[in-house]
Order: C-alpha cells, then sequence, then structure tokens
C-alpha cells in the first residue's frame, strides 16, 4: 500500500476542547495525589488490609493495555503483516503513552512519591518490582527508539529489528507484571503459574480494543475512513482474543479448583463474594467477554458500530477483571491458622475485607488515564503518525 | 549487610549524640552492652509463646508494644498501627479455643524483604527483620507479601513520636522485636515485660543460638511449632499448645 505520515488537521476549537477537558483532568488527577499525599493515605479507601486500590487498578490496566497496543506495530514487525505497517507507529506511540500513565500512577500513589530517586538508584535484585522497573525503562527506550525509526526515513532500514526487539521485551514486560502478583507466595488467588498466559492474552484484548477505538477516534478527528480490510482483521483478532481469554480464564479457575487450598478463594470469588462475586461474573465475564463475543460474532458484515462497542465493553470488563485480581485477592483474609477457625482479632482477621476507593483515588486514575490521552493527541498533532493515502 | 550494618551504626551514633548519656535515651533502655558493638549472627533473635499461658481479653503485650513504639492511633481502626495484636482461634477439628498474641514473626526467609524494591525491608544477621525507615518508598508490596498481615503502612502525619522508634507517614513499619533496647544491651522485650509483670508468663524472648537461655528452655519443654509451617519461612516466633 502506498502512504505518507502526516500530522492531526483538525479544527482548531477541536483540538483545544479537547487540549483543555484532559488537561483540567490531569491537573486534577495531581491535585487529588497531593492531597492524598499530605493528608496521608487514611483519607483513600485503601488501609492497612486492603493496601493496594482503585490507583492500582488503573496503573496495572494502563500497563497491560500498553504492552496490547503494541500488537498491531509487532504485526507489522515481526510478522511482516503488511496490512498494519501504516499503523504501526500510532501503535507504539499509544503505547509509551499508556506506559507513561500507568507508572505515574503507581509513583503518584507511593506513601513516599517523593523518593522516586530512591527507587531509581537503590535496587534489591531480588524483587520483581525492582527487575519491572528496569522491563519499564527498558520499553520506553525501545518504544522510542522504534518510534524514530519508523519516523525518520533516514534509519527506517532498523524499524524491523527494534520492532522485534520491542515485541520480545513486551511479552517479558506483561510477564513481570503478572509475576508482580504470582511471587505473593501466601495469596492464595495468585499462586497459579496460569496468571502469566492470562495477563498476556488479556493484554492483547484490550490492546486491540484501545487501538480500535482510539483510531476510530482519530479518523473522525482527522475526517478520514478505516479501510475496511483493517475493521475485518481487527474483528477477527478480537474474536480470537476474547475466545482465548475466556479460554485461559476457565483454565485459571480450574486449576485452582484442583489445589485444595484454594478452594476457598474459588468459591469466594465465584458464589459467595457479595461485589467481588457479582464484579466477576457480571462486569469480568458477562460484560467484558461473552456479550462482546456474542455481538462480534453476529457481527458478519464488519460494521464499524458493534466493534466500537464490543471495544468499550472490552475495555470496561478489563478494568473489572483487573479489579477482581487486585481487590478480590487481598478482600479475602489470609489463611493464617489452617485448621482453624478465627473467631476474634482487632486486625480484622477473620473478615472479608471491604472496600470503598474515595473520590481522590478516582482523581489520580482519571487524570492519569487523561494523561496518557494528551500525551497522544499532543504528539499526533506535532509529528507526522497519521497515515494517509499517497 | 554492609549497608544495614551502616544504617544502623549511623542511627545509634546520632541517637547516643542527640542524648548524651545513651542510658537516658528511654527508661526502658538497659546500657549493658555497647551500642557499638556489631550485630553479629552469633545471637539468633526469636520469642516463644506459650498460648496455654495467655488469657482471654488480656492485651498487656498490646498495650506494652503501643507505648515502647509510640503507636498512638487515630480512632481509625482500619488505618492505624498494628505491629501486635491479640487473636483468638477455634480448632476446626476439636473446637478448642486459643488466644495468642500475633506479631511479625521474623522470618528466615522473609518474603517481605524478597519482594521490597529497594530493600528497605531487611533481616539483621542476628536475625531481626525491620523497615529502613530512609529507604522505604510505601509501595506497601511487601504488606501484600506477608503471609501473616504483620505490616502496617502508616496512613497519617505522626506528631510527638518517641525518640527510640523512628516513624514516618507514608512507609511501613512492624514489630522489630525492640531493636532499639536489644541494642541497647536488653534482655527483654517490652511486650514480654508486660506479660511477666502480670505474672502470666505466656512470651518468651530470648537468643535460639543459645542452648541454655530461657527462650531455648522453653521451647525445649513446650513441643513448639511455626505458623504455616508449609510455607518453609522458618520464622524465629513459635507457638506451643494451640
Ligand atoms: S512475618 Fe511478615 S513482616 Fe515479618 S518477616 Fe515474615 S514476611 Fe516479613
Ligand atoms: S513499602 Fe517500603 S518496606 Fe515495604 S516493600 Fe515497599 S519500599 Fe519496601
Amino acid at each position: 500500500m502506498n502512504y505518507t505520515l502526516e500530522k492531526l488537521k483538525t479544527c482548531r476549537y477541536l483540538y483545544w476542547g479537547t487540549f483543555l477537558f484532559l488537561g483540567f483532568l490531569v491537573l486534577l488527577g495531581l491535585a487529588s495525589s497531593a492531597y492524598m499525599e499530605h493528608e496521608g493515605h487514611y483519607v483513600t479507601g485503601m488501609n492497612n488490609q486492603i493496601v493496594w486500590g482503585l490507583p492500582h487498578i488503573f496503573a496495572v490496566t494502563l500497563i497491560v493495555i500498553a504492552s496490547g497496543v503494541l500488537n498491531i506495530a509487532s504485526m507489522s514487525s515481526a510478522f511482516d503483516k503488511k496490512l498494519y505497517k501504516p499503523l504501526a507507529p500510532l501503535s507504539a506511540l499509544f503505547a509509551i503513552a499508556f506506559l507513561v500513565s500507568g507508572l505515574i500512577i503507581l509513583v503518584l500513589d507511593l506513601g513516599r512519591p517523593d523518593r522516586l530517586i530512591v527507587a531509581m538508584t537503590t535496587y534489591n535484585f531480588k524483587s520483581i518490582f525492582a527487575w519491572n522497573i528496569f522491563l519499564y525503562s527498558g520499553f520506553f527506550v525501545i518504544l522510542s527508539i522504534y518510534i524514530w525509526t519508523m519516523l525518520d526515513f533516514n534509519v527506517s532500514k532498523f524499524s524491523s529489528v527494534v520492532g522485534k526487539l520491542a515485541f520480545g521485551w513486551r511479552i517479558i514486560l506483561t510477564t513481570g507484571t503478572g509475576s508482580i502478583f504470582g511471587f505473593l507466595v501466601a495469596r492464595e488467588a495468585y499462586s497459579t503459574a496460569v496468571l502469566a498466559p492470562l495477563f498476556i492474552i488479556m493484554s492483547l484484548l484490550y490492546g486491540t480494543a484501545v487501538f480500535y477505538l482510539l483510531l476510530r477516534i482519530i479518523s473522525k478527528m482527522q475526517n478520514i475512513t478505516i479501510p475496511s480490510e483493517i475493521t475485518v482483521n481487527i474483528r477477527k483478532l478480537i474474536i480470537i482474543f476474547l475466545l482465548a481469554n475466556i479460554y485461559f480464564l476457565i483454565l485459571y479457575h480450574i486449576t485452582n479448583l484442583y489445589i485444595s487450598k484454594q478452594i476457598a478463594i474459588e468459591k469466594f470469588i465465584l458464589l459467595d463474594g457479595g461485589g467481588y462475586t457479582t464484579m466477576f461474573w457480571l462486569g469480568q465475564v458477562g460484560f467484558g467477554l461473552l456479550i462482546p463475543l456474542f455481538f462480534e460474532l453476529t457481527n458478519k458484515d464488519n460494521r464499524d458500530f458493534p466493534l466500537t462497542l464490543t471495544s468499550i465493553m472490552v475495555i470496561v470488563g478489563g478494568f473489572f477483571a483487573v479489579a477482581v485480581i487486585i481487590i478480590g485477592g487481598q478482600a479475602f483474609p489470609l489463611n493464617i491458622f489452617p485448621d482453624h477457625t478465627i473467631i476474634e482479632s482487632s486486625f480484622f482477621d477473620n473478615n472479608i475485607h471491604g472496600y470503598t476507593p474515595s473520590i481522590y483515588e478516582f482523581g489520580l486514575g482519571i487524570g492519569g488515564t487523561s494523561l496518557a490521552l494528551i500525551i497522544i493527541l499532543i504528539l499526533i498533532t506535532n509529528l507526522k503518525f497519521i497515515p494517509a493515502k499517497k | 549487610m554492609i549497608n544495614r550494618r551502616k544504617f544502623l551504626v549511623k542511627s545509634a551514633t546520632a541517637l547516643a549524640i542527640t542524648f548524651v548519656v545513651p542510658s537516658i535515651i528511654s527508661n526502658k533502655a538497659h546500657a549493658k552492652k555497647p551500642l557499638a558493638e556489631k550485630v553479629s549472627d552469633k545471637q539468633s533473635w526469636g520469642i516463644h509463646i506459650d498460648t496455654s499461658k495467655c488469657i482471654d481479653g488480656c492485651t498487656a503485650c498490646v498495650d506494652a508494644c503501643n507505648e515502647e513504639n509510640g503507636l498512638t492511633g487515630f480512632g481509625r481502626p482500619e488505618t492505624d498501627s498494628q505491629w501486635i495484636r491479640k487473636v483468638t482461634v477455634k480448632s476446626n477439628t476439636t473446637d478448642k479455643i486459643t488466644t495468642m498474641p500475633l506479631m511479625c514473626q521474623h522470618c528466615e526467609n522473609p518474603p517481605c524483604c524478597d519482594v521490597c524494591p529497594t530493600g528497605a525491608s531487611f533481616k539483621r544477621i542476628d536475625g531481626i527483620v525491620m523497615v529502613n525507615q530512609h529507604t522505604c518508598i510505601g509501595c506497601r508490596y511487601c504488606m501484600m507479601a506477608c503471609p501473616f498481615k504483620a505490616r502496617s503502612f502508616v496512613h497519617e502525619t505522626l506528631t510527638q513520636q518517641n525518640t527510640n522508634a523512628p516513624r514516618g507517614k507514608g512507609c511501613v513499619e512492624s514489630c522489630n522485636l525492640c531493636v532499639n533496647r536489644i541494642d541497647h544491651g536488653s534482655e527483654t522485650t517490652a511486650c514480654e515485660d508486660a506479660c511477666n509483670n502480670l505474672g502470666h508468663s505466656a512470651i518468651t524472648f530470648g537468643d535460639l543460638n543459645d542452648k541454655n537461655s530461657k527462650i531455648s528452655l522453653a521451647m525445649n519443654s513446650n513441643n513448639p511449632r511455626r505458623l504455616r509451617n508449609d510455607l518453609n519461612l522458618d520464622q524465629k516466633v513459635f507457638y506451643s499448645n494451640i
């Protein structure tokens, strides 16, 4: 296909309107974080029982998406699919934007964000968290080089090699993100090896959905149409990833059911966990997997509208999926005394822990997400990212 | 190890300079051992808890810990720090009810230290697991990793802290076996003293390497066990008669 890359040429008002709106949300996020830091985390919904909350759901979802949106570029560089070559720069740009914003949310939720420099200079190499800091910075650097090789004709011969490197790196990165949970020996919800492939497939699904949505928005703003081959192909991908996600989700829960000490947590998530069970069945499974699958299987003529709806539902469902993993895994009390029932404790050892996020955590999450979008907006307006027919 | 030692020596020196006479740092500190003496692996500190002596409803150990370490709460039990807590459990097979204190178990293979990205969670060579309050970034990964929920995150601004137990908003903390007292030569922890003072003597602190120490003797006669032995963490806190 013959194509060139262009900047975003949308009407000034639309650009500035979007810019100001997103900028406002980013400021709101910063203000929320400043308030939480100043007052201390007691103003959030998090406590000594649920230590990771809404900010972590946002951050993990964004990082998982970051790795997944790169899929489009990977298909062009690693699997040589010509169809996606014009979209590869956008895909890499989205990846950077989501990665940065996910990390910023994580940092702003730290008890001591002012000690970021400590985190960057003092490493405990036994910690998967420390390794993730390397994985993330490496990903950032590789992606930046990748974008450069795609935008600058003089270095374009390297783009395929760097693209392959980025592809490999992102698989390791998603595994690394999943392993953050895998290393928690005593948290039953996390101790199966299936969590890593599940995270990879989740990233592919959510990433593709996000890519399609953003592509739709950008093509509307730029007043171009998405070629039908792309829509056809993305629909196929989404169906495959939905099926794979359902498969790994079933595998994950069956594995847990086979491990006798994990039956209790399974029962909790699948049957009697109240809000968590609802989030699982309605949010993650129904809204995020089954209904989208139904929509796409019936969307035989590849219409845009159902695909857009599907993508939105997949992303919302993905958010719930991460919430079930992060919060559900903490809400279930630790099994400190096997063969005993804790009947009294001042530290809530015998309770299912509840979690009601505060407006500040929500503000931080939304602000972070808006940061990703504003980064994208600024870069596509000032650099040539958007494909156009020659 | 060097860094940890340096950190401890530095903090100890700072305290000594501030207070000129180390023995008045805290009326609970006993100056039997010079502070400059290095922490060594000759000792392996641990605690034995005889649950048959622990009294239902008694919270003397908890109160003593709060006082020793300046853990004044804010009336918000879900976010206030608890370094030690009382739990009561019932056996699923025999219905036997046991009550006991629960705190950091000072694991020989501590998951909290394994996951800590900055190494702020560390284990001293004498077995004490603690948090370096200068390098903790407050990520709470250690709290996710601890199988005993032994850690607390400081959720609010602290005022009027005890000088012998530095703490800070935004950092994680947990029982450090009264490290400040031990480094000053004390042979007891605050919780043990409080329990003994009431005549219950359910808590015994001491050196697990010394065959004649009070903890070794208590352990010999009591058939102690570790909580969650299946996790192979080799904790230094033992329980009997659960
Ligand atoms: S009990 Fe928890 S905090 Fe204490 S050493 Fe073990 S893992 Fe760390
Ligand atoms: S909260 Fe502090 S001590 Fe705990 S893992 Fe994070 S940096 Fe380490």
